[in-house]
This record gives structure tokens, sequence and C-alpha cells, in this order.
């Protein structure tokens, strides 16, 4: 792993069985990210950003090649110890926001802190700090279903977040939302990416969310085509 | 904690069909207890009434006595011992001689046996104080069983024929000096009870007897040469394979009420894990493992348990004491069927029952929840997140 790097990827191969045959659906990605990007994997349909995505979330597994996230190796990956990745390091925002719909805006946040087992008090803290990020605190009793998209997709961030992990990841978090809601939540998206150092790798094709970015990987048909830094204008 | 937080919530939101199931479960909660109470009072309350009426604190049998096989009972007595004999002078032993008899009431011949007991016993609730083993006339008592059977009543005179101890068959009338009713089928169909000593008298038998009744069970170890004891576990092992019979068949109606609320659990699960698959991916990318969300839905299944015990607490509690308090009026005839049924059934509802159904129920349910439940472990988180149908 480079100085630096928070992930590592070499030589990366993601087959699936279909029918008789496999489809291969990356095929020898080598990659890093560093601490604090604000990164995309950017391509059309089918191109294999989620797959990618999932790999770096421990939610899937390499058919061949390495792969080393916040220091834990895809060799010693068991469901365990990806499960404890997961709840400790990292956070997921998902297109459809996959909140849980008997729970309130607070009680949704408040769950991942539940798993880590956080105290009350502490937990009763972070959540309300990170609704105050995203700009909900008066929506604390509120259940999914009285919420617009923006607002729960912001729930989502807050979820992510709430327990300041070094990497989120966000699956097409804008292709639900309208251009006012989605510019909404990138700017908190970049917001705490700069204010708390949380690595953020995006899958997407909204060109929204690309303008966004700060390095940009292009992939074509599961192997990277591009991979660029983009350089910000400061306002 | 985290999983019975989210089951309860979950459980709340499905809201009707949550309380039809746990009413459903509750009611199979409430029965199994008001059953199983029933079936526990009736033993119990046979008991009572069978220790008061019959067996007392267990009976010294005289080796050769089967109650099953009437030709035994010829050769079935012998001389007290002289132990029985000194419990019987202080009131602790109530000696027994039973013979073989025909009685001939209104002209009919009808089979019985002839039971001598000492007058003076207070060990057994039966009225022998109505005997007067000093008159000339012969005293008995009967059942009121025998008597509606027998067309007889009190004063009435019955010719009663048997054989002594030689196997010479003699007869004589007796008075009906009484008519006592009982819940104890054993001491009333087809018993005519006389003093003892007449008896003796009668068969050529004096000073025999061939079974005592004791009022305190002696010490273990404790043997008569020619004589066994036999304890409860003995004299009621029938009552109890009677009820465990009755009870088999009574529980087939709980059964099918239990049944039905763990399909209508089962359902409810397989119907949640399809259409929470996008949760219960989320579950897994926030980093719980695939058991762990198995066990949050088996918790959520096991819950309606849970919530079927409180419920069922809530009306089975006062109706299953007023039932305790006020006992159930059972149909006239229980007992001809051979074993001791009181006018009233009073259920005994036992912690040890009450807990044992709840916690039948609750595995039940659990188990039935953790069957559906498994599929989760083999669930594609990727799919499930995005709500494929797997």
């Amino acid at each position: 792993m480079k100085n630096g790097s928070i992930i590592t990827i070499e030589n990366l191969v993601k087959s699936f069985p279909i029918g008789g045959g496999e489809f291969t659906a990356l095929n020898g990605i080598t990659l890093d990210f560093e601490k604090g990007e604000f990164s995309g994997i950017v391509g059309p349909s089918g191109s294999g950003k989620t797959t990618l995505l999932n790999i770096l979330g421990s939610l899937d597994s390499p058919s061949k090649g390495q792969t080393n996230v916040l220091g834990t190796d895809s060799s010693a990956m068991n469901p365990k110890v990806a499960a404890t990745l997961r709840k400790k390091h990292i956070g997921f925002i998902f297109q459809t926001y996959n909140l849980m719909p008997v729970y309130t805006v607070y009680e949704n946040v408040e769950f991942p802190l539940l798993l880590l087992k956080i105290p009350a008090s502490e937990r009763k803290k972070a959540v309300l700090e990170a609704l105050e990020w995203v700009g909900l605190t008066d929506k604390i009793k509120s259940k999914p279903p009285m919420l617009s998209g923006g607002e729960s997709q912001r729930v989502a961030i807050a979820r992510a977040m709430v327990k300041k992990p070094d990497l989120v990841l966000a699956d097409e978090p804008t292709a639900n939302l309208d251009a006012e809601n989605s510019h909404h939540i990138l700017q908190t998206m970049e917001k705490l990416n700069k204010d708390l150092q949380t690595t953020f790798v995006f899958a997407t094709h909204d060109e929204k969310v690309i303008g966004y970015l700060r390095r940009i990987i292009r992939l074509e048909d599961g192997a990277v085509v591009s991979d660029e830094n983009v350089k910000k204008q400061e306002p | 904690m985290i999983a019975f937080k989210l089951a309860y919530k979950n459980l709340m939101g499905a809201g009707l069909r949550t309380l039809l199931i746990v009413f459903v479960l509750s009611l199979a909660y409430v029965l199994i207890v008001y059953m199983n109470g029933l079936y526990q009072g009736w033993d119990r309350q046979a008991r009572i009434e069978s220790i008061a009426w019959e067996v007392g604190d267990g009976q010294y049998w005289h080796e050769d006595y089967d109650p099953y096989d009437a030709m035994t009972l010829s050769d079935a007595h012998a001389p007290l011992p002289a132990e029985l004999e000194a419990s019987a002078s202080e009131g602790k032993a109530v000696p027994i001689l039973v013979t073989q008899a025909t009685m001939y009431p209104e002209g009919r011949m009808m089979g019985a046996l002839l039971r001598g007991i000492d007058t003076r016993q207070r060990i057994l609730s039966l009225p022998t104080e109505q005997l007067d083993p000093d008159s000339e006339e012969i005293t008995a008592i009967v059942g009121t069983r025998l008597a509606k059977a027998a067309g007889i009543q009190t004063g009435d005179y019955l010719l009663v024929r048997w054989r002594d101890v030689h196997g010479t068959f003699d007869a004589t009338e007796v008075k009906i000096a009484g008519i006592f009713k009982t819940t104890v089928p054993a001491v009333d169909m087809g018993q005519i009870w006389i003093p003892l000593k007449k008896l003796q008298e009668l068969t050529g038998m004096p000073g025999e007897a061939t079974l005592v009744v004791m009022d305190e069970s002696p010490e273990e170890g404790t043997s008569i040469a020619g004589w066994e004891f036999k304890g409860h576990d003995y004299l009621f092992k029938e009552l109890e394979e009677m009820i465990k019979t009755k009870s088999v068949g009574g529980s087939i109606f709980y059964i099918i009420i239990l049944a039905l609320a763990l399909l209508a659990v089962f359902d409810t699960q397989v119907l949640s894990i399809f259409r929470r698959q996008r949760e219960i991916g989320t579950y897994i990318a926030m980093g719980m493992t695939r058991k762990e969300v198995v066990g949050i839905f088996t918790v959520e299944g096991g819950m309606h348990a849970i919530l079927a015990v409180i419920l069922g607490a809530a009306y089975g509690f006062p109706l299953l004491l007023w039932t305790q308090k006020s006992g159930i009026k059972m149909p006239e005839g229980t007992d001809d069927f051979g074993m001791a049924a009181a006018e009233h059934m009073y259920p005994y509802y036992s912690l040890g029952l009450v807990v044992g159904s709840m916690i039948l129920v609750m595995l039940a349910t659990t188990l039935v929840s953790y069957m559906p439940s498994r599929k989760i472990s083999k669930m594609n988180p990727n799919d499930a997140i995005r709500g494929k149908i797997q």
C-alpha cells in the first residue's frame, strides 16, 4: 500500500457465472485512493462501477487480484471481518436511500451507533450533530414515508456520516433527485468531506455529480479508461 | 437489544396483521393453559377424592389379592398380622375383607362385592357409623350408583348370597342402613359395605382381611410377610393413564389452534423477508453479519409469542382465575366412565403449567420464525440492497 493510500487495488478481476459461461464485470483494475479524496467512478450502465464500489465496501470479493481497504487485505476478508470493517469504518449512501420505514429520522441516523454499542448520551449528541450537518434537526420525529426524496437522501447522508467513517461509498446518490436537491446534497457531502476529511467515492453517471468530483475515474466494459484529477477553482 | 427494539417497531408498524396473529397465538396459549389446567385439576381432585374415599395413604394387600381378577378373592385373605392389627386398633389402619357375592334386588340377579369394614374407622369418608355391628340384622351401606342400578332405598332389605371359606353357598337379607354419595365409583358401583365382624362371621374368616387401608404409609423398607404395600404411585397409575389418554384427545384442539397461529407467523415471515430485502441488504451494508440479520428476523417472529403471552395474560388471567374459583360443571354421569369426577371440576393452573406453556409457545414460534429467516443467509447483499427479488 502506498503512503497516504487508504485503498489499494491491484489487477482486480471480478467475474460472474452466467448460464454455462462467465461474465467479466471488472478486468484488471489497479487503483489507489487517498484519505480525503472526493472521487468518482464514472461510466455508463453495465461498466462495472457498482461492482467496484461493492468490492471497496467489502460487500463483494474479487475473483482475482488484490484489494486492501483501510488496512484489511482481501485475502483476510471473511464475512465477520468484512462486517466489522463496514460497521466501524465505512458509510453507504444508496440511490434508493434505503431508510428503515418504521424508524423515525432520529432512529435511522442512530442505528449505526447502536451497532457500535455507543452509550446513549454520546449517541444523542452525535445524531443531533449529524442531523445539523444535513439541516434536518426539525424532522427528527418524522418517519421516512413523510419525507421528500431530497430529505430522505439527506437522512441517508447523516446516517452514513454519524459514525464519522473513514470512507463513504455513494452509489448513484442523486439518481432519484431533482437538480436542486442534487446540488444541495452534493454541497453537503462536499462540505463534510472538507470538514471531516472523510474519503468519498461515488459511482455515478450523473453530470451534476461529476461536476463536484475532484478525481474522475472512467470505467468502460470493466476497465479503467481514464483517471484524472480535476483542479477546482476555490470560490 | 437492537433486535428486540427493531422487532418491536416492525411489529407495531405491521398493525392489524400483528394484532391478528398475536390474538390467535394468545388464544392458543390460553387454551393450552386452560385444557391442561382442567386435566391437572381433574387429576388433583380425583386423587384427593380417591384418597379420602378409597386408598388412604396407601394399602397393604394380601399377596394373592388382584382387584382385576375376582377369582382370586377366595384365596386373598388372611388373619391380620400383629403390626397391622395394632395399627387398626389405634385407628391408623382400616382392615377390609372382600368377598364375591350375588344380590337379588326385586327378583333380579346382580353380581356384587361384599366388603366388610370396621365401623369405627375414621380414615375413609365412607359413612360407616351408619353400620351397626351389634345388631341382629346385617346392616349395609351402598353408594347412589348401586342404589339406582338396583332400585333400592334406605330401609330396604336386599337378599345377598355368598360363599364361605369352605366354598359353601349361603344367603341372607341385609338391611340398607344408608346410601352415600361419592365421586369415587370404585367404592360405589357393585359394592355392598357391611360391618367387618359380620362378614368375617358370614364367611368363616374371623380376624381376617383382604386389604388394609393405611392412614400413613409405612417407612420405606418395612415389610410384612404375606402382605404387599401399594403406595399412591401404584394405586393411581390407572387414573393417571386415563387422564393422559383424555388429555391427548383434548390437546388436538389446541394443537390445531397453535398450528394455525404458527402458520400465520410463518406466512408473515416469508412475506416479510420477501418484501424487506432492501432493508436486509442495508443491515448488512451497515455492518451486520447475515447471522445477525437472521437473528433480527427470528426475534421479530418470536416476539409475536411475547406479545401473545402479554395479551393472553391480559384476558386469560381473569378468565382462568374465574374458572379456577367457580369450577366447571361436569355433565351428569361423567364419573360413570370409571374415574372419580365431581359435579364441578376445578382447574388447577400450576406455575409450571403457565411457564411451561409459555416456553412451548415461544419455542414453537421462534422455530417457525427461524425457518424462513434462514433464506437471508443465502441472499446476495448487493441484490438485496437494490430490492432485487431473490
